[in-house]
């Protein structure tokens, strides 16, 4: 029999038979669930009197916390950079599709792009939450144009911009607007950008710093801006950590005594065995195991069975993992789904499971500053689950506690 | 009295869960006829709440038409705290077995008056028609419940302040800090588990000893309120053989000699899905 009603009318579920992600571990701990979020069974039996309506059994499944990927390009076909007039649709298609890998709420990513691209795309997608019809959007993550041409990477040079005087306003000039924009990459060593990380983090925007190669120069002046940093590697440098004695780099920046208490750095990697070197997993693993965000950086092609597929103006060729750009072997990007990602990180850096669905769900979710709302399984958290075998494979992804996908149907 | 003896803690931790076992069983319970059982907490029982864990998950007992009252909780301590009582039912049996929320009950520490508070659990068990059988355990100092040194033994629900012997046994518990262990309790009196129909003490342990042996071998006296029970009609104390070790050898052979009897009642184990 529900309870006494004391506290609410709403049905309460009950997911037994399971190991659940909560304190940093995996315990065999029931999950209680109501009206969208975890709720806490010993107030419930004690203060209301009241029992599960419904029990799922879990068949030994661990549960996490719904993946979240921050950086995701588009997938099956479909390019979020693209300025058409059914970005909605687009990206209502792909947050369906990526139920089934574990991913319940992500960020739109745009990479380096004209403003009228901005100005068309921004407006039609606002951040919303997850359902039935796909994983929720946090906002848009804004990857350029403000970054340095030295280490451009896959984005267009000659959309790349630095700040004009006036910071903020040239920045607004060129998106047109940051109602739904979650994180916005830059490069720290342009001139003017101090003032503008500062204007973000004011409005609640996570900055992600594009460009490694002069982070510790950076990290002491970005060490005292207020807000959340975003360390990414560049995927189309191959070796992401570079190494000097004196001048360490990323790594310089992972350990950096000089991030004041209270901050915290968290880097992007992409585990899917190709972008990332593996040794290079390892050491950013190990130097700064919290800190560690996967991300898929997933580019149109993800999704799309093997073969060609002519996505925009390139032509595709699409082989296990590698996504190349049609007859030659150079790679046109990443193409890995975020489960992939968790299991290759787990297999090449040795860490534990709950490091490796950590990586997945709590970090991103603390890097966005929406923890514990997200990205955990504390009484009060949403309900965004994804239930995983032995092998971190996805069995079934839940929504604010609704079933929302299952393997096999 | 019926003295159970088993070899180690293990053991008479099975002897108890399986005696609780077929007392609920053959009970009978039902909608109309609850089976009331008194409850302890502590490192004592926590091998017997177990077993009937286990006997629950196999579907050989249920919970369901079962009425429990603990003995005693802190005053003072939040309900969330884990070192609280309801704390340790939760997460060592309620949560575990289909008992009804509405049917487990504990003393709350918390009330805004405490005396009307025990008042009204000697009305909830009275209404509940009485206990059928009080489970406790046995303090180093000779106490059942947090009736200390000193209590009535025809007392009953009320408020008691700690001997610093019991404070002293509970600050394991509280980081060895002797300062946050809580100073007093709800407990029920020695009266109120006397009025039970059948009273079973569990006591495993070498730092029980003397304790048992006080409570069993001398004369009934406040000083370790467990003697009390040597006027019960009705009362089995469940031991390992560490916690015989201050009593007489004449009294261990004698009640070892019994053990084939004392089996009588554990075996054959009764379940209900034989009902």
């Amino acid at each position: 029999m529900p309870s006494n009603k004391s506290v609410s009318d709403a049905p309460i579920t009950q997911f037994i038979n399971c190991r659940i992600l909560r304190d940093n571990e995996l315990q065999r701990e029931d999950l209680w669930v109501r009206e969208g979020r975890i709720l806490d069974p010993e107030k419930l039996f004690f203060d209301e009197q009241g029992y599960a309506d419904k029990r799922v059994d879990c068949g030994g499944s661990i549960i996490a916390p719904g993946f979240i990927d921050v950086q995701i390009n588009g997938g099956y076909g479909i390019d979020f950079s693209q300025a058409s007039e059914d970005v909605s649709d687009g990206v209502s298609f792909v947050a369906k599709k990526i139920l089934e890998h574990g991913v319940t709420s992500f960020c739109p990513t745009l990479v380096t792009s004209p403003p009228e691209v901005y100005h068309k795309v921004l407006p039609q997608v606002k951040v919303h939450d997850g359902g039935p019809h796909g994983a929720g959007v946090l906002g848009f993550h804004l990857e350029g144009p403000f970054i340095s041409a030295e280490k451009k990477g896959a984005h267009p040079e000659k959309y790349l911009r630095t700040f004009k005087s006036g910071g903020l306003e040239h920045l607004m000039e060129v998106y047109g607007s940051l109602d739904d924009v979650a994180i916005v990459t830059l490069a720290p060593e342009l001139p003017g950008s101090q003032s503008v990380v500062r204007e973000l983090s004011q409005r609640g925007i996570t900055v992600s710093l594009g460009e490694h190669r002069v982070l510790l120069l950076v990290s002491e002046s970005v060490s005292v801006q207020p807000g959340r940093f975003h360390a990414l590697s560049n995927p189309s440098v191959s070796a992401v950590v570079q190494f000097h004695h004196r001048d360490p780099g990323i790594v310089g920046l992972l350990t950096s005594d000089r991030i004041p208490a209270g901050r915290a750095v968290y880097y992007g990697m992409i585990a899917d065995g190709i972008h990332t070197n593996p040794a290079a997993l390892r050491i950013a693993h190990r130097a700064h195991p919290s800190g560690l965000v996967l991300v898929t950086d997933a580019i149109t092609a993800m999704g799309l069975p093997p073969g060609r597929h002519t996505l925009g103006q390139q032509v595709i060729e699409i082989q296990g993992l590698h996504a190349y750009v049609a007859g030659t072997k150079t790679l046109s990007g990443s193409i890995a789904t975020m489960d992939m990602c968790v299991r290759h990180f787990k297999q090449a850096s040795g860490c534990s499971v709950q490091e490796a669905l950590e990586a997945a769900s709590l970090h991103p979710a603390q890097l966005l500053g929406i923890s514990p709302k997200k990205g955990k399984l504390d009484y009060g958290s949403d309900a965004d689950l994804v239930l995983l075998d032995e092998g971190l494979n996805v069995k079934a992804t839940y929504i604010s506690g609704e079933e929302v996908w299952r393997k096999g149907q | 009295m019926r003295l159970v003896i088993l070899d180690d803690y293990d053991l008479a931790s099975e002897w108890a869960a399986k005696y609780i076992r077929n007392r609920i069983v053959q009970f009978k319970p039902s909608a109309d006829r609850f089976f009331t059982l008194g409850l302890p907490t502590g490192s004592t029982p926590y091998g017997c709440y177990q077993k009937l864990i286990e006997y629950y998950r196999h579907g050989d007992i249920s919970f369901k038409y079962v009425k429990t009252f603990n003995m005693d909780e802190y005053v003072g301590l939040p309900r969330a705290h884990p070192e609280s009582y309801h704390s340790y039912m939760w997460n060592n049996f309620f949560k575990h077995i289909d008992i009804d929320p509405a049917n487990a009950h504990i003393l709350d520490g918390n009330a805004q008056n405490l005396e009307e508070e025990c008042q009204a659990y000697e009305q909830k068990i009275a209404e509940a028609g009485g206990i059928e059988l009080f489970v406790g355990g046995i303090g180093p100092d000779g106490h059942i419940a947090f009736n200390e040194p000193g209590s009535s033994l025809v007392s009953r629900t009320r408020v008691k302040t700690l001997a610093k012997d019991t404070i002293v046994a509970n600050a394991r518990f509280f980081g060895n800090d002797l300062s946050k262990v809580p100073t007093m309790a709800l407990t029920v009196g020695v009266g109120t588990v006397m009025d039970a129909k059948e009273v079973m003490i569990l006591i495993t342990g070498a730092h029980k000893a003397f304790a048992l042996y006080k409570a069993i071998e001398e004369g009934v006296n406040h000083m370790w309120t467990v003697s009390a029970f040597q006027q019960h009609p009705r009362t089995i104390f469940v031991c390992d053989e560490d916690a015989t070790l201050e009593l007489r050898v004449k009294t261990v052979k004698y009640f070892k000699g019994l053990m084939h009897v004392h089996n009588k009642l554990v075996d054959p184990v009764l379940s209900i899905k034989d009902q």
